[in-house]
């Protein structure tokens, strides 16, 4: 019996997984990905350098413990080439597999943006444990020695001694720019922030998150994370990275020039459609799949960050894990619709938490101010004046399970 | 008492600790978690969701 194939190592695809083995723990199934194959939870890696999490630390369950729980074949550090859909083979780095069904995994690439400057490829993202990984280990190596008279001499990984004032004054501080002030971007930046280190925000938008949030909630997060030491830089963008003396001097569009030591972009990402689209499967912005998550071929189906369910490229935790327990269900033979109910988005900035549902950019209608103690609480109402979504930022955060409730219905008068 | 960690987001569930700010006391075990409760870091609700043993 060909096996069920899914593509993919991520939330998604182990997701699919471990809920398909809930309904059947005979079908055979093969994971295929260019990864290690080991769990981790993607959400952390902008949250785990103030806990002082390496790599290893966010790694869940090692990629052999996954095989052996969800009784799969487990093909890692491979890479699929093309899909052949009439003979339903998968051209691999390891071989050819054949599949009865495949689903489609593959998450998103970070968007990055063109920048001139000598030091251009030098701009990191941190799209996945590897970059983390990279990431954390280029921060240590800028690390300079820190006396703390309270307790003994900390260092971390390489220690570089600094003639400068930086050694003089013990500072550990690594310089940071963030290309980008959105969800991501703004996570890292509390996360740097709490770690020590010097964090500058650039962003071409008016306001934190302004994807997401109206501009009276997005400016809430101007304050708790200055304080935190954050330099923000709206309406304008990184133009240039050149190599400096140490680190790397940015020229910004309106000018401006800074250093830094590192630089990071977080500024959106891409659904990977590449070999779907090669395949000749519908594709938009991300695979174009039904609410049963099929694509135009009815032997494949896709979810999480590289679909587009029913027009919608949704890359957030909450749509993944609806969406995974009902291709589950369809692939155990239960033709299963995924409906998604009002699913907020958390942004982990614990310097002032937010939780947001989004409202479609066009949306007819307008945000309300319900409560400002502290953060916001905003609701948006649609041209019935029902509630079709919420901002609650700062303390209100805490209170998105009933207001997630309340979707849909009618609003309180003011 | 058990320690339980949510797979999608990381968070950590400390039995003995409970999560008062949550209004869940300390010495609640993980089974008696109301099936309503969500993770507070990530949002997935405790159904959608498998704390695993740690």
């Amino acid at each position: 019996m060909k096996p069920i194939v899914v593509l993919g190592s991520g939330l998604a695809g182990y997701s699919v997984i471990r809920e398909l083995r809930k309904l059947d723990r005979d079908i055979p199934v093969t994971l295929v990905t260019r990864d290690s194959g080991d769990y981790y939870s993607k959400p952390m890696l902008s949250n785990a350098l103030a806990q002082g999490k390496d790599a290893a630390a966010l790694v869940q369950t090692r990629a052999a413990d996954m095989a052996a729980q969800l009784g799969i074949q487990l093909l890692v550090e491979t890479e699929v080439r093309a899909i052949d859909r009439a003979n339903k083979t998968l051209d691999t780095t390891s071989g050819e597999i054949a599949y009865d069904r495949l689903v489609i995994a593959l998450g998103a690439d970070p968007i990055r943006i063109p920048v001139q400057g000598d030091a251009a490829e030098a701009v990191l993202s941190v799209n996945d444990i590897a970059d983390y990984a990279r990431f954390r280990g280029l921060l240590g190596n800028k690390k300079t020695v820190r006396i703390d008279p309270s307790t003994s001499l900390r260092t971390e990984g390489f220690v570089e001694m600094r003639s400068s004032a930086g050694a003089s004054t013990g500072s550990a501080r690594t310089e940071v720019v963030i290309m980008g002030g959105g969800l991501i971007g703004c996570e890292f930046a509390n996360d740097l922030a709490s770690a020590g280190h010097a964090v500058s925000v650039i962003d071409p938008g008016p306001w934190p998150i302004a994807s997401l949030m109206p501009e009276q909630a997005g400016r809430q997060l101007l304050a708790p994370l200055a304080a935190l030491g954050v330099d923000w830089r709206f309406g304008t963008s990184v133009s240039r990275v050149d190599h400096a003396a140490t680190g790397y001097l940015l020229t910004l569009a309106d000018g401006a020039q800074l250093h830094a030591d590192l630089v990071l972009s977080a500024v959106g990402l891409r659904p990977r459609i590449a070999l779907a689209q090669q395949a000749g499967l519908a594709v938009n912005r991300g695979i174009a799949v039904d609410a049963h998550l099929r694509s135009s071929d009815a032997a494949i189906f896709a979810l999480g960050d590289c679909a587009e369910i029913e027009g919608k490229v949704q890359p957030f935790v909450l749509p993944i894990m609806h969406a995974a327990r009902a291709l589950a269900k369809t692939l155990a033979g239960e033709e299963t619709a995924v409906v998604f109910p009002a699913m907020p988005v958390v942004v982990k900035t614990p310097a002032h938490p937010v939780a947001v549902l989004p409202v479609a950019r066009d949306a007819v209608g307008g945000w309300q101010l319900r409560a400002n103690s502290d953060g916001v609480k905003m609701e948006f109402l649609d041209a019935e004046q029902r509630i079709s979504g919420f901002v609650l930022t700062g303390p209100y955060a805490a209170e998105r399970n009933e207001m997630s409730k309340q979707v849909g219905q009618r609003a309180l008068p003011l | 008492m058990k320690v339980w960690q949510c797979v999608v987001c990381g968070f950590i569930y400390d039995e003995t600790k409970g999560m008062p700010e949550e209004g869940i006391k300390a010495g609640t075990k993980w089974a008696d978690i109301p099936e309503g409760w969500a993770c507070p870091d990530c949002g997935v609700a405790k159904a959608d969701f498998e704390m695993i043993e740690v």
